[in-house]
């Protein structure tokens, strides 16, 4: 077991490694989901807040 | 250019993937696409740190290889899906090509980040130096500056759908440019530097070897399409609210 | 279409000397930033003769960039890009003759002015006219280039830091080739590389010359809608 967090002299490389590849890509799928949550609320809510009128008025301009 | 195949084209592309359409279908995606690409993930990571075996030249630094590599491929991958995606926003007006583009350049930027970095703690202990300007680590350094740059361009740029045709440019005339600069940058080096320079990639690759590679590659790309749609969603849910808080701001100056 | 395309380059060449004197502050800059570097690296005159093609190249790609974004900047705020963009001469023309106004003022004048700064990091006399013949060369592909940054980068603010940093990449190719044909008549490496660089330095300038209008085109078209 200590001879494999050891990595034959090369742990500080190894691990350190390892420890980007996972918090690199872990940062950015937080990030990205929050921005979803983030996003997703912010349209409940200005869809809520408005009521009908503007959600009709609002439709025409999103299919582009 | 005739007016007429290209309109039927993009119709027919609109109706294939239209923002509704694409909510409904990547949402029923996105769960079996986080298990798959966490699942593949997992499996190589054991592969990558226990069951394979340290190599006869590099001993356990090459285990680095299994991050690595698959980062510098992705951010290959990333830049390629977002030139392409560039091509089809310019050529077919596809409300999602833009959307697409602007999604993947974060990710492949994250991935370069990746490859840079740990391309630098595998050169450490093999090469003595943190950096060596070698012309694999060049060009992914300036393939990192072209993330930045496209990056850059749509931050500045307020109206979105200026930005988005700006950066289309952007992204081709890149794409056009990378293999002139991966061929000059190849030639610069091969100019300057000995031939008797340590070169990472051996004749063979064990076989042992290859399935951790395989599997984290696989891993890694189907994490980055999962993420990628993520992103697209949250893209097209900030359209949306911006076209909500247009109209409000249309209802209430009419008011 | 083709006295249109003259008239413009004469407006810019006209304009350019009564703002900017001409070529005169981009030569300037080229002289102040290499003044700058023995500064930088102590006066040994071995090493900047071993530096100097590296040196000068990066001022000229320097002082090509600074130039850049006043390219179309000046005319987008007074309105004359939209008669341009509305008139009879394609946009890629249009494009065409600012990138050669360009060149006619920043990178035509340091070519000239080289010597001088060459001479000044103890550069041999032997290696200017492979020097300059390379500048010669690849100084239209940095204006020609150049446009698309200037192209992508018009009406945002502080769009010429912006313009530099998505334009530089693209100047590497220019650079490395440029480099190497000055090197090599000063260092003789070996046969070939001299003439290997010239070429592949006129490829990728004729091939800017084609790829900077259209995409600068492009770029224009997306800001001005």
């Amino acid at each position: 077991m200590e001879e494999f967090f050891h990595m034959g002299g090369y742990a500080a490389y190894v691990w350190t490694v390892y420890a980007l590849g996972v918090v690199v890509p872990l940062a950015l799928a937080v990030h990205s989901i929050a921005d979803y949550g983030r996003q997703a609320r912010l349209v409940e809510a200005l869809e809520s807040e408005a009521g009908g009128r503007i959600r009709r008025a609002a439709r025409p301009e999103q299919d582009r | 250019m005739s007016p007429m195949t290209s309109l039927s084209a993009s119709q027919r592309l609109q109706a294939f993937a239209n923002p509704a359409r694409f909510m409904a279908l990547s949402a029923r995606l996105l769960a079996p696409l986080w298990v798959v690409s966490l699942g593949l993930l997992c499996v190589g990571l054991y592969y990558a740190l226990v069951a394979s075996p340290p190599d006869y030249q590099q001993g356990e630094t090459v285990r680095i290889m299994y991050v690595h590599v698959p980062s510098a491929w992705l951010a290959m991958f990333g830049y390629s899906l977002m030139a392409a995606a560039s091509a089809v926003a310019l050529i077919f007006r596809h409300p999602l090509a833009d959307l697409c583009a602007k999604s993947a350049a974060p990710i492949g930027a994250a991935f370069t980040f990746l490859a840079l970095v740990t391309g630098a703690l595998w050169g450490k202990p093999m090469w003595g130096a943190w950096w060596v300007w070698d012309a694999r680590l060049t060009s992914v350094l300036i393939l990192f500056f072209l993330y930045l740059g496209y990056m850059a361009l749509w931050a500045a740029i307020e109206e979105p759908a200026r930005a988005a045709r700006a950066a289309a440019v952007l992204a081709l005339v890149g794409a056009i440019n990378v293999p002139i600069i991966r061929y000059s940058v190849v030639w610069w080096n091969t100019l300057h530097q000995p031939a008797s320079v340590f070169r990472m990639d051996g004749p063979t690759i064990a076989p042992e070897m290859l399935l951790p590679l395989a599997l984290m590659a696989l891993g890694f790309t189907f994490f980055f399409v999962t993420l990628l749609l993520v992103r697209m969603r949250a893209e097209i849910l900030r359209h949306r609210v911006r076209t909500l808080r247009l109209a409000r701001a249309a209802a209430s100056a009419e008011d | 279409m083709t006295r249109a395309f003259f008239a413009l380059i004469g407006r810019d060449l006209r304009l350019a000397a009564r703002i900017g004197g001409g070529g005169g502050m981009a030569v300037f800059f080229f002289l102040v930033v290499v003044a700058v570097v023995p500064l930088g690296i102590g006066p040994d005159l071995n090493l900047l003769a071993r530096i100097a093609p590296g040196m000068l190249w990066v001022a000229l790609l320097l002082s090509s960039l600074l130039t850049l974004d006043r390219l179309f900047q000046a005319d987008y705020e007074d309105g004359s890009l939209d008669l341009l963009a509305m008139g009879r001469l394609p946009l890629e023309l249009v494009a065409a003759a600012k990138a050669t106004g360009h060149f006619l003022t920043t990178g035509l004048p340091l070519v000239v002015a080289a010597p001088l700064p060459g001479l000044m990091l103890n550069l041999e006399v032997s290696a200017f006219p492979a020097l300059m013949l390379a500048m010669l060369a690849g100084a239209p592909a940095l204006s020609f280039l150049g446009i698309i940054g200037a192209g992508l980068t018009v009406g945002i603010r502080r769009g010429g830091l912006l313009a530099s940093l998505l334009v530089l990449p693209f100047y590497i190719p220019v650079l490395i080739f440029g480099v190497a044909a000055a090197r090599a008549a000063l260092f003789g490496f070996p046969d070939g590389v001299a003439g290997q660089s010239l070429t592949l330095l006129c490829a990728v300038a004729l091939a800017s010359l084609v790829l900077g209008p259209v995409a600068a085109a492009a770029a224009l078209r997306a800001n001005l809608r």
